[in-house]
């Protein structure tokens, strides 16, 4: 216990800035596995909650986001757990469209999910990665894109809404795409 | 002609479909003529491409600042 007191931990938390820095991110994590904005929201939710309360054992090892992926990832879980736990419910569903001309037998056994399981897995990863580099990028940058590219808001509701020229919103837009390409150069643009 | 750096925010301004006709064509003149913008501009395309892919999802402000309220953290 000493010898851990005397070692500065690497990372501290700040729940001040949770909200603006890593709710984004743990929302796509959460959706992703959830199927379910409401829900997701909940469950993110939860996560500072619990983030909150039991700040004290945070030992400062990993990142504070990686921290509250780890809880998320718990409440997911019991998410799961929870709905599986009510009789009956827990049986596989299947659901047989019959909209197809085809035989029942090639639409049921040449499985069309089974190519895009894998994208799945990668749109996950690169959706996550992108919330990442979001997060670096300067505040009102990072919010003019969000609501520009993710909410697909119109160029006046977001000029109205931040008070700014449409040309200034533009600006704000290029720099943020301008480090968004910087920060997923590495792993992302293959050219 | 533009300057390089009013050809890339026309770039950005395309990717989201909003550059007037004009504005568009005196980007391509640009970009066939300077190789850092031709650049930029497949790579803003390709980001355009990666954002889509990824299905991205995010919180309103306003759901932002609930949970803050009920984090305890008015601002």
């Amino acid at each position: 216990m000493n010898q851990e007191e005397k070692i500065k931990p690497a990372h501290q938390l700040d729940p001040t800035v949770w909200v603006d820095q890593y709710a984004d991110y743990l929302y796509n994590y959460a959706i992703s596995r959830v199927n379910n904005e409401e829900l997701a929201k909940d469950l993110v939710q939860e996560t500072f909650f619990a983030g909150l309360n039991s700040a004290k054992n945070f030992k400062g090892t990993a990142s504070e986001r990686t921290w509250l992926v780890a809880i998320l990832k718990r409440k997911v879980i019991d998410h799961y757990r929870k709905r599986n736990s009510k009789k009956g419910k827990a049986e596989v569903r299947m659901s047989y469209n019959n909209e197809g001309d085809g035989s029942w037998l090639e639409e049921q056994i040449a499985d069309p999910l089974s190519k895009s399981e894998n994208d799945g897995i990668e749109n996950e990863e690169l959706g996550l990665a992108i919330h990442e580099c979001i997060s670096k990028l300067p505040a009102k940058q990072a919010e003019v894109f969000t609501m520009k590219t993710i909410h697909g808001m119109s160029t006046e509701d977001i000029c109205n809404e931040l008070s700014i020229n449409p040309s200034n919103l533009w600006v704000l837009v290029f720099r943020a795409r301008t480090s968004l390409m910087d920060c997923l150069n590495e792993n992302w643009f293959a050219i | 002609m533009i300057t390089c750096e009013e050809s890339k925010t026309i770039c950005s301004k395309n990717q989201y479909k909003e550059a007037s006709w004009s504005e568009r064509l005196s980007m391509w003149f640009h970009v066939l003529m300077c190789k850092t913008c031709f650049k930029f501009s497949r790579k803003n395309t390709k980001l355009t491409g990666l954002c889509n892919e990824a299905s991205l999802h995010a919180l309103t402000d306003n759901e932002k600042s609930q949970i803050k309220k009920k984090l305890g953290q008015d601002t």
